[in-house]
């Protein structure tokens, strides 16, 4: 007789925000499809929200089946209810495999599905396997702030739950012609109390591109001097489309706020092209960034650390680099 | 109001030893401190006390040693620390963790708020405050950046999210995780250094806390670590060289070669 198990299937998790999907959603349906081929399984996606556009492009991305959720009460993130609603799911499905993305929310309530479900969970990962042996899923990810790098495993108990950070896998191809089921599932927001109400949403205005999701960064660090020279590593990163990043000491002397610290005390971030400028690369920072595709380090001191970890680097005057650098990117984008 | 403050001690800046055989950590040295996101949940502790009155407490799972993380946190002010320590309680993963600390946050009687730091820097995961209120029942939030206003039953707080912050109500008790942006941390008073000196900090062991023995330590956990490996750095970067004006030519020529500008 087959092992349920071993036929159940890989899910992801696919957020949503402002009713469309993000897109480290797609990110987890490539990585996923990679995973749900090597088992020989299906790809499910979970969808939880209300009046969700683009779901259809969760298959054409590589989703065999998408659990739709779509509900008034789903619309924003209330916890408690994403908790129940997604706890219930599982229960009722039994799937072998959850990623989720590491985003604040997933970060947030994943874990509390993880124990709701008496199962182990494994933050932040950033390389999964699976063992061709066992079917086990090995999932890779750092500790201790970047500088150790462990493989955990989930041996016994099910789902294997996993967060990923944004951005470590790519979004595959799209096939419009895939074909794929579109699930309706009822919820009943009657089962669940929610404790917690979102009395008011604030988008902060310094911030025009989400790190998170951003493709590229530019980032910038105590060797800008002074608060008013960040105008300088914002101006590139607005002709890049970039999002804009700060190591600790600026955000500590108040020339920046708090949401656009990279580093271990602040947000991890994994772009295309990350660039570092005026940045020593304390540990703490490197933890921050050091999964980025590919690193740009300018910075006076050619014995700063950050050249260890840089790509291309750049021993020179930040304040005669950076300036340039964007006006021959203006260049060319004229 | 009543507040617990559930921290833990780590290594300040670790150095590692790894078994080459098995590859499994064997220890991570280094000067142990109280995890930096804790000094944050335990200074909020210390002012909603200083505000709203009532007793706060600190806790944490560890080794005999984590007494001094302990005293450390009534120096700053926590009025009493108690320590859950047992050999079966090593090797927990988070699971595992929180459930320790919900037994013993349900001996203690219910507080009416948990404040956890937003993740310790040893283990990196941010799981532990999340899983607790789940095995407590309570409601959680996580990057809090603000407390408001604490009412009888409410609070009302601000929180990050990924594009800016919330504010939020929440029903009393409730567990939340705090990131630094919500105070700055004082320093050890002499009469608080006093006070840490002459505490007496009970040691709570599995039978005082009642937990199942196959909840806890390696075989509560549902996670293994399999293998641990230092990080690849990428390294080998190449310095342009050259004139300004040339080594941005030539770093702008690698970055359109990858396509990624």
């Amino acid at each position: 007789m087959p092992n349920p198990i071993m036929n159940s299937e890989v899910w992801i998790f696919a957020e949503q925000q402002d009713n469309k999907i993000k897109s480290v959603a797609y990110e987890l349906v490539s990585e996923g499809r990679r995973l749900a081929d090597a088992l020989g399984v299906a790809l499910c996606a979970v969808c939880l929200g209300y009046q969700v556009q683009g779901i259809e492009q969760l298959v054409s991305c590589g989703a065999d089946k998408v659990y739709l959720l779509d509900d008034p009460a789903l619309a924003d993130h209330d916890e408690d209810i994403y908790t129940k609603a997604l706890t219930d799911l599982v229960r009722q499905h039994k799937p072998a495999i959850l990623l989720a993305g590491a985003t604040s929310l997933g970060q947030s309530f994943i874990p509390r599905v993880a124990a709701s479900l008496q199962t182990g969970l494994a933050a932040n990962c950033t390389g999964l396997e699976i063992n061709p042996e066992s079917r086990i899923l090995l999932q890779t990810r750092p500790a201790y702030g970047g500088s150790l790098m462990a493989t955990v495993i989930c041996p016994e108990k099910r789902p294997q739950m996993c967060t990923i950070r944004p951005h470590v896998f790519k979004r595959g191809r799209t096939d419009e012609s895939r074909q794929g089921q579109i699930v309706r599932v009822d919820f009943d927001k009657r089962s669940v109390t929610s404790r917690t109400k979102v009395l008011q949403m604030v988008n902060e205005l310094t911030e025009k591109v989400k790190l998170e999701e951003a493709d590229i960064i530019v980032c910038g660090g105590r060797g800008l001097g002074a608060a008013e020279n960040f105008r300088i590593v914002a101006e590139l990163a607005e002709v890049l489309d970039a999002a804009l990043g700060s190591s600790r000491p600026p955000v500590d002397d108040g020339w920046i706020p708090y949401s656009h610290q990279i580093g271990q005390t602040g947000k991890t971030v994994s772009p295309k092209v990350y660039f570092a400028c005026g940045i020593s690369g304390a540990p703490q920072h490197l933890a921050g960034m050091q999964t980025s595709d590919i690193i740009v380090a300018i910075n006076e001191d050619p014995r700063a650390p950050i050249f260890e970890v840089a790509t291309y680097g750049i021993v020179g005057d930040l304040f005669k680099v950076v300036p340039l650098l964007t006006s021959k990117l203006k260049q060319a984008r004229a | 109001m009543n507040v617990v403050v559930c921290i833990k001690q780590v290594p300040e800046a670790p150095t590692f030893e790894i078994d080459p055989q098995t590859n499994t950590l064997i220890r991570a040295r280094g000067k142990m401190i109280v995890n930096p996101f804790d000094m944050y949940a335990l200074e909020e502790g210390v002012r909603l006390k200083e505000r709203y009155g009532g007793q706060t407490t600190a806790i944490t799972m560890g080794p005999p040693e984590a007494h001094e993380a302990l005293r450390e946190a009534i120096a700053l002010g926590i009025d009493s620390a108690i320590l859950f320590t047992d050999p079966s309680f090593e090797g927990c993963d988070t699971l595992a963790t929180s459930y320790v600390l919900a037994k013993a946050i349900n001996k203690l009687g219910q507080p009416d708020l948990i404040i956890c730091g937003r993740q310790t820097t040893d283990g990196d995961t941010g799981q532990v405050a999340p899983q607790l209120a789940e095995g407590l029942g309570l409601p959680f939030a996580s990057y809090v950046t603000k407390i408001e206003e604490v009412t009888e039953k409410h609070m009302k707080l601000q929180r990050m999210a990924d594009s800016g912050h919330q504010v939020i109500e929440m029903a009393l008790p409730a567990v939340i995780s705090v990131v630094k942006e919500i105070n700055a941390p004082r320093l050890p008073s002499l009469r608080g250094l006093m006070q840490a000196k002459k505490a007496q900090i009970p040691n709570w062991s599995a039978q005082d806390l009642a937990v199942e023995a196959s909840k806890v330590g390696s075989a509560g956990s549902a996670t293994r670590v399999k293998m641990v490996f230092f990080p690849q750095r990428a390294g080998g970067s190449e310095l342009l060289q050259g004139s300004p004006e040339s080594q941005v030519d030539q770093l702008l020529e690698r970055l359109r070669g990858a396509k990624v500008i």
